[in-house]
């Protein structure tokens, strides 16, 4: 079992975090100060930096951030404002307030300036960090955990090795009641018959097929597939060839739903996330990088994301802790301190996909109980929160809610 | 599938014309495909692909035994396979040199 944080609404974390939230970059610089006064102390670590840069206000960002600072991972909220910016502060801190968490909002313009906004939040910081060990810890089974799944710097080594090997936790996790969440339908152009098939329902499958269909559509319109110039110096030619690959990780368990970012699944079982906004493009791509798809996932619920590389990635996230699983065998001997998993064992056949997809699972559970991913322990925070657009999901999306 | 010998290079599914390196394969390498013995005319860095058999301009390519693309010239057995020689039927693919400008893999 999991020794879990229990919060008020009856979720359970794996962490028990401070997040720091900026919500204007004007405010960047005031928030990572503050976070930064907790280096070399023994809640480094503890106190994360997040924060959405623009001025002007977005429901989706707004509703994200909600999400997020409610997520059972984070223990309290610290949010950072300039003063003028168009984010609703007060809507967010009174969903963190209602959530049962401390919150406290710090308005630079009101507060003094910067260096008297970094010590009344790190002050507030540190009295809240005493308050929030108290909170009470309950058993958590693997049932109750959601987590989420994503690949990046892939190479021609990630279908093979990396993404078969993650889909063969995801269906350890899902058979043992977990909620599991892949995503990226901009990476699922030309598996859209083959994932319909999947789904639990026929209208469902229907549903999954609209899904990469829009992002068809909305990358065509951008004229620039969800494909970097590394992929291609690592053997994958083509979008189709990079989806094909990043489809396994999915695993073989049939589809239970589609959510949306910030949708949390309603039971165990597969999802996928559609993070492609709906409507007419707007604000660009869908996901600019990486850590746009991590910190969805996270708002979805997702405890922690696995995330598989082949070119060698090194990034972790605020929040949830991130699991890398590296593909590529010289990647791995490459990056070996950022590494978490080396399923480039399976391209040197010395081990097999079953194999590593047990450590994977395993794995998943010790996170869970405490112990410290590779980009956890060297600090990796990052995060990322851009503007979007989706309108909300019908009931057909989640059938097994019904 | 075939339980074919093909080296370093693994066929992913019996309907697949593109076969995937498993390492870093060199330049004049001699490797025994179906059709006979060909050598490899330039290296083939790990993960990419080389032709099983000859393949004809504007043929699908097929790797996991699924499209992957189209070619977009004619591909000799053994041949690399890749953004020079084939293209999405989706959207097109960009690439960059790596900073020491060999290992992309590609020569356009």
């Amino acid at each position: 079992m999991i020794n879990a944080w229990a919060r008020a609404d009856g979720r359970k974390g794996i962490r028990n975090t401070v997040v720091v939230a900026y919500l204007v970059e004007c405010a960047h610089f005031v928030a990572s100060e503050i976070v930064h006064r907790f280096r070399n102390t023994p809640h480094e670590g503890d106190v994360q930096l997040i924060g959405f840069p623009g001025c002007y206000p977005n429901e989706y960002a707004a509703q994200m951030m909600e999400k997020l600072c409610t997520h059972p991972n984070v223990g309290a909220v610290l949010f950072v404002s300039l003063g003028c910016e168009s984010f609703d502060k007060v809507r967010a801190a009174n969903a963190v307030d209602t959530s049962g968490r401390p919150v406290k909002t710090l308005v630079i313009q009101r507060a003094g300036g910067t260096r008297s906004t970094v010590q009344a939040g790190a002050d507030w910081i540190t009295q809240t960090i005493a308050q929030i060990a108290e909170t009470p810890r309950t058993q958590m089974g693997v049932d109750e955990l959601i987590i989420g799944t994503v690949c990046g710097g892939s190479d021609g080594t990630s279908g093979i090795s990396g993404n078969p090997a993650a889909g063969k936790a995801f269906d350890l996790l899902v058979a043992e009641g977990a909620a599991c969440i892949f995503e990226e339908t901009g990476e699922l152009i030309g598996c859209e018959d083959i994932m319909a098939e999947r789904a639990i329902t026929p209208e469902l499958g229907q549903i999954l097929r609209e899904s990469v269909q829009k992002a068809e559509r909305y990358y065509a319109t951008l004229g620039y597939g969800s494909f970097a110039a590394g992929n291609a110096a690592g053997g994958l030619s083509t979008i189709e060839e990079k989806s094909l690959g990043a489809y396994v990780k999915s695993g073989d368990s049939p589809i239970s739903g589609l959510i949306k970012p910030g949708d949390i699944p309603p039971t165990g079982g597969l999802y996928l996330m559609d993070v492609v906004p709906d409507g007419e493009v707007r604000f660009g791509f869908p996901n600019i990088s990486d850590n746009a798809e991590i910190v969805e996932m996270i708002a979805s619920g997702a405890h922690m994301t696995l995330f598989v590389t082949g070119r060698g990635s090194v990034v972790g996230s605020a929040i949830s802790p991130v699991i890398k699983i590296c593909a590529n065998p010289d990647t791995y001997r490459a990056l070996a301190e950022d590494m978490d998993v080396n399923a480039g064992d399976i391209i040197e056949g010395k081990r097999s996909i079953a194999e590593v997809g047990q450590e994977i699972r395993d794995l998943v559970i010790a996170v869970a109980q405490g112990a410290q991913t590779k980009s956890e322990d060297l600090g990796h925070r990052e995060f990322i929160l851009t503007y979007k657009s989706f309108e909300p999901i019908g009931p057909a999306c989640l059938p097994s809610a019904a | 599938m075939t339980a074919f010998d093909f080296g370093p290079f693994l066929l992913l599914s019996g309907k697949d014309n593109v076969l995937v390196a498993r390492a870093n394969a060199a330049e004049g390498l001699a490797v025994t495909l179906e059709s006979g013995p060909v050598t490899l005319t330039r290296p083939i860095p790990m993960a990419h692909k080389i032709a099983r058999h000859a393949i004809a301009a504007g043929d699908t390519i097929l790797k996991y035994g699924m499209p992957i693309g189209i070619a977009t010239a004619a591909i000799a057995a053994g041949e690399h396979v890749h953004i020079h020689n084939i293209r999405s039927a989706y959207t097109a693919t960009i690439s960059l040199q790596d900073a020491d400008g060999v290992s992309a893999g590609v020569s356009l």
